[in-house]
């Protein structure tokens, strides 16, 4: 019976990762960042990473978790937690429908229990397609309801970051997410528990002052965007170009705020060694 | 109460004659011993923070300072702290936890600072820590809006179990100019934009963020200054009264639940 259940949720995740692993373009892509042409094909199969020069391509929240998580082993956590509008701001709820169409999704957070390498753990994620992977209440939610439930169930926790920051239509509720995901990682951290914090382009705004800064181990995905505030508005406040590579990983990881730069392609094999590597405390 | 606009407000709120966190200091507080440095790699002028003695009894005040005159107002980055602002200010919490203080802040920002050495020095790592500890603290925080709070700036001082705002305070995700200019590419939209934000204290006392306004003399706090500092003093001593006969565990408790609840949809039964 639980073979069963196992190999449908398998399936779904399968085609729920499927459908999120698309990138515009017909037989062939253009990488947009140094813009040769490859296979659609090669770059489906290699993690949506461009096989000339490396570009990570965003993923969508359901491909990256079927990327990590061991086959079957996907349990989606508060799959139905609406979206909300708190400050009835106009047009917001036609913006949230748009985007609900065009991901498929709920909101720009999808969290999940699984396990890696065989070791179960929580894991979160922020989708970049979402308005940006802004930080609205549901989103805030979601990612509490997570850490707590990876408290109570003393299971490790993973949050794949990608934010451009605050969502703006709810204002003050928005930055309010901020204080509540820490104040629950702060409880999380208090059970002797590890928290993995991946950080994919781009991660800004409140998302970067908040949890996505918080983990006892803090990944990257090579030249992800990471910073609270965004290029332009730096640019504008002190009136000089910024130098080349600023706020990307490698930069965060010289400047002592990243433990490592991951490939894609080794993120999953990275996070089942930091799992296995916490699995007991050193005193027994 | 008067019928301002959220904009008006926000102008009063950023009057530069508006007493502001030295002000405070002088008003309600004796014996202030100012504490620099954040202990890593620098001093922020921009926060402002010491032991002092509240109606004789030794607490620690906290505040940004933007400064009144222009030379103040460089010295102090107009308010925008840095990291070493904010990691200052963790120091002191933390100090204050160990010596059994309770904890003032007052916050006046228009954000941290968006500039490239904050970045390097991670500014989004320093505010998140300040938020991370700050629901930790078994001391009494009370934590008043005096001015503009603005962004993450002014939530990385504000993890209150009493978040408290002056009446023409305004707290927002960021400033009115700023999100006209991420939502429509246009600033000047700012005062259309005052309006959706929800950002004055009767509209955050409704949405549960803030616990108590802090009434203010006819036209502005900065009319009748000897007012509105009384009226600060009358708030925060009846507020800390009250946290004071709560246990440091309970604090935690309280303080916990009470941010956890911002923007919580229906609760919804899910056993995965």
């Amino acid at each position: 019976m639980n073979d069963i259940f196992a190999k449908r949720r398998a399936r779904l995740l399968a085609m729920k990762a499927i459908r999120d692993n698309y990138i515009p373009g017909d037989k062939l892509v253009s990488c947009p960042h140094c813009g040769q042409e490859s296979e659609r094909k090669a770059v489906a199969e290699g993690l949506s990473v461009c096989p000339k020069c490396g570009y990570h391509w965003p993923l969508g929240a359901y491909y990256r978790l079927s990327t990590i998580l061991d086959p079957g082993s996907f349990r989606e956590l508060h799959p139905r937690l609406p979206a909300g509008d708190p400050l009835s701001f106009p047009g917001y709820r036609t913006k949230l429908e748009s985007s609900q169409r065009k991901t498929g999704l709920t909101e720009a957070a999808v969290t999940a229990t699984g396990a890696i390498g065989g070791r179960r753990c929580v894991v979160g994620v922020l989708d970049s397609r979402f308005l940006m992977g802004s930080m609205s209440a549901a989103v805030g939610e979601k990612i509490t309801l997570a850490i707590e439930f990876a408290t109570k169930n003393k299971l490790p926790l993973i949050l794949f970051a990608a934010s451009g920051g605050a969502r703006m239509q709810e204002g003050i509720l928005s930055l309010m997410q901020m204080a509540k995901t820490s104040a629950a990682l702060a409880r999380f951290s208090e059970k002797g528990l590890l928290y993995i914090s991946v950080l994919t382009d781009p991660t800004t705004g409140g998302v970067t002052a908040s949890f996505a800064s918080l983990g006892d181990i803090i990944l990257a995905e090579p030249g992800a965007l990471i910073g609270f505030a965004g290029p332009r508005v730096i640019q504008q406040t002190i009136g000089e170009t910024l130098p080349e590579g600023f706020q990307r990983s490698e930069f965060q990881m010289e400047h002592g705020f990243v433990d490592a730069v991951v490939p894609r392609t080794e993120m999953r094999d990275t996070l089942a060694r930091l799992l296995r590597l916490h699995e007991k405390g050193g005193r027994q | 109460m008067s019928e301002l606009t959220a904009a008006q407000r926000v102008a009063i709120a950023r009057h530069p004659q508006r007493p502001n966190i030295t002000d405070y200091i002088d008003a309600l507080f004796t014996d202030f011993f100012e504490q620099k440095g954040d202990r890593l790699c620098g001093e922020d002028g921009a926060v402002l923070g010491g032991v002092a003695l509240y109606h004789g009894r030794p607490v620690t005040v906290i505040g940004t300072r933007k400064g009144k005159t222009l030379e103040e107002n460089l010295n102090c980055n107009f308010g925008m702290p840095n990291p070493e602002g904010y990691r200052k200010a963790l120091r002191l919490m933390r100090q204050a936890e160990k010596f059994r203080r309770p904890i003032f802040t007052f916050i006046d920002t228009s954000g941290a600072y968006p500039g490239l050495e904050a970045e390097e020095r991670g500014q989004g790592e320093a505010i998140a820590r300040n938020l991370m500890e700050m629901s930790q603290l078994t001391v009494p925080v009370i934590a008043v809006i005096t001015g503009e709070g603005n962004s993450g700036g002014a939530l990385a001082l504000g993890v209150g179990d009493r978040v408290l705002m002056l009446e023409n305070a305004v707290y927002a995700i960021l400033s009115p100019e700023g999100f006209a200019t991420i939502l429509w590419k246009d600033a000047s939209r700012h005062e259309e934009a005052c309006d959706l934000m929800k950002l004055t204290a009767p509209d955050l006392l409704r949405l549960g963020v803030i616990d108590d306004i802090i009434p203010e003399p006819e036209g502005g706090a900065h009319l009748a200054p000897a007012i509105a500092l009384r009226q600060v003093d009358r708030a925060i001593s009846r507020h800390l009264a009250e946290l004071d006969s709560e246990s440091g565990k309970s604090l935690v408790a309280a303080r916990y639940q009470k941010f956890r609840k911002m923007g919580a949809a229906a609760p919804e039964k899910e056993n995965p």
